[in-house]
């Protein structure tokens, strides 16, 4: 696992969500280590970032996570980091929820939730058609299991054999003080999925899960993650959810996440 | 034959000649998309009942390079779907073909969860999403070969009656069936058998609009400006084409009445036409609405 360059996207994040006074901190931080790994690691993106279609598709459901999968796809090169400091002004291309029509690299607009898991069944299937190589990944969240379109799309996946899905939850008990959803490998796995329970911030983990492909059926992986992890004082508080920090909060963000290093990706953090 | 008989036939036809294509059917309409089924079993499902995932189902096999038909009856395809059609395919500007039964209150005796004349003001709010309204299975056919691989979402509002004769549709485009100065009626899909008698002897233009959106502004605008007058003659909820109406018209003041479906819940049973009857889609009651706005009543 490179700390340094997780750090650096966290502080990505952070430094993101002060100069814009917005985004969803916590929920980024709970994913980023998931998208990491995926594109670092696992995904083909080479035809992706010069637009072709790419062999490999990601769609992040929980839209409002965007701030982890721009500090990513920044990271990749898919656009400019710079981008970041304009995050959610008027004329960015960054907004709180990913726009598929203006930014490099995101493959569906998110936001509402619940629309990304069957958007992501139907690219499988539509690849399934075309008997197109590639897999497609879809990352929903916990909460974003009430959704009946969730369990439509579990029903949909699982009849039609689409073992070139594979959807992870990031599980980080969002949702328990509402509607808990309880084992949700259990529930996939009667549906007809294949799950896989991981813990969702341990790299080696996140690729063995990510890596194996299934032979006739989806896959569902399972990760617990941590609300906020990484910052001490947002993990699993719910009054972050949707804060940014003051000036006084990140500079103290920043040196809890500097863990050692001097080099950032952002000048200014 | 019928406009549902007719899409079979027009999708069936489609299938074999072009690859892209990919049929879902909300569990109905399986047994007349038989042989369908049998040809190209790879692009053709019975997708189930649930018509939220399928939509987005149907966005990501655009997103796939293919052109996804949905079909299923006009509440589920449009009302319970409908944050799926605006997102999914309006907001990601995505192609696909969305073709429902049951307009407006054809399923009158299956009571208001199967009705839906309120399918074209909701689409008409998405950005982008195109409605098509044939008066005929002819129409539809024509209409459908149009625009269906055209990369927007359309609609295609199938009704279980039909104009006498089928018109020389173009899609996105009225059509000018008489001219006339004292008034001018908006038609819309299969509502002339009802005005032809209607307007017999009166000096009224009659234009006929089987595509709703895109709304064809100009030819509005060159046969109805002198009078001002509009009668909308529009097989859903009544006042749902008049923004689009006034725009095109503008800055002209217009009078405009309208012949349409009342924004009531309509709880009787029976038949359509008995429903036609209730709220006045009748020749008597257009002519009477005619004369009333040529005499400025």
């Amino acid at each position: 696992m490179n700390n340094k360059i997780i750090n650096d996207m966290k502080r990505n994040i952070i430094l993101t969500a002060h100069l814009a006074g917005e985004g969803h901190i916590p929920s980024s931080l709970s994913v980023l280590d998931i998208i990491w790994v995926l594109y670092d690691r696992v995904m083909r993106l080479g035809q992706y970032q010069s637009n072709d279609v790419a062999p490999d598709r990601f769609i992040l459901s929980k839209g409002h996570a965007s701030l982890g999968l721009y500090a990513v796809l920044a990271a990749k090169g898919f656009f400019d980091s710079e981008n970041l400091k304009d995050f959610c002004k008027y004329h960015s291309i960054l907004g709180g929820h990913p726009d598929c029509n203006k930014i490099p690299g995101i493959e569906a607009s998110t936001g509402s939730l619940g629309h990304g898991l069957p958007v992501a069944v139907g690219l499988a299937l539509g690849a399934k058609i075309r008997q197109l190589d590639g897999r497609v990944f879809c990352l929903i969240g916990d909460g974003e299991s009430n959704e009946g379109t969730v369990w439509e799309s579990a029903l949909l996946a699982a009849h039609y054999r689409l073992s070139n899905l594979c959807c992870i939850v990031d599980y980080n008990h969002s949702t328990d003080r509402a509607l808990k959803v309880g084992n949700l490998a259990e529930k996939f796995t009667a549906f007809g999925w294949q799950a896989t329970i991981i813990n969702g911030h341990d790299h080696n983990e996140i690729y063995d899960a990510l890596s194996v492909q299934t032979v006739d059926r989806p896959k569902i992986i399972v990760a617990e993650t941590i609300k906020g992890f990484g910052v001490k004082r947002m993990e699993n508080e719910p009054a972050w959810h949707h804060r940014s920090p003051t000036e006084e909060e990140f500079k103290e963000i920043c040196e809890e996440l500097r863990d050692g290093y001097e080099e950032t990706i952002c000048p200014n953090c | 034959m019928g406009m549902r008989k007719q899409f079979v036939q027009t999708v069936e036809q489609l299938l074999s000649c072009d690859e892209k294509l990919v049929l879902l059917l909300g569990d109905i309409g399986v047994f007349g998309f038989k042989r369908a089924f049998e040809k190209h079993s790879s692009r053709v499902f019975n997708i189930g009942i649930l018509e939220q995932a399928t939509i987005s189902l149907a966005a990501g096999l655009a997103k796939s390079d293919n052109i996804p038909i949905v079909h299923t009856i006009a509440p589920f395809l449009v009302e319970r779907s409908f944050e799926q059609l605006k997102i999914d395919f309006g907001y990601q500007r995505l192609g696909g073909n969305f073709v429902s039964v049951g307009a407006s209150y054809d399923y009158a005796s299956l009571g208001c969860t199967h009705h839906c004349p309120g399918d074209v003001g909701a689409l008409q709010s998405i950005p982008g999403m195109e409605i098509v309204v044939p008066g005929t299975s002819g129409e539809f056919d024509t209409l459908f070969h149009q625009a269906y691989s055209n990369g927007n979402p359309t609609y295609y509002r199938l009704s279980e009656r039909e104009n006498s004769e089928s018109q020389e549709v173009t899609f996105g485009k009225a059509c000018v069936l008489q001219t006339g100065n004292a008034a001018t009626i908006v038609a819309v899909g299969p509502v002339l058998k009802h005005i032809f008698p209607a307007i017999e002897g009166l000096d009224v233009g009659l234009l006929y609009y089987s595509t709703v959106s895109p709304f064809d502004k100009l030819t509005l605008r060159e046969n109805a400006a002198a009078s001002g007058k509009i009668l909308i003659v529009e097989p859903f909820y009544a006042g749902t084409l008049a923004y689009q109406v006034m725009q095109a018209l503008k800055p002209r003041p217009v009078v405009i009445d309208f012949v349409g479906v009342p924004h009531e819940f309509l709880t009787n049973y029976g038949h359509a036409e008995e429903h036609d009857e209730y709220i006045g889609f009748s020749s008597q009651n257009i002519r009477t609405k005619l004369e009333a706005l040529i005499n400025g009543q």
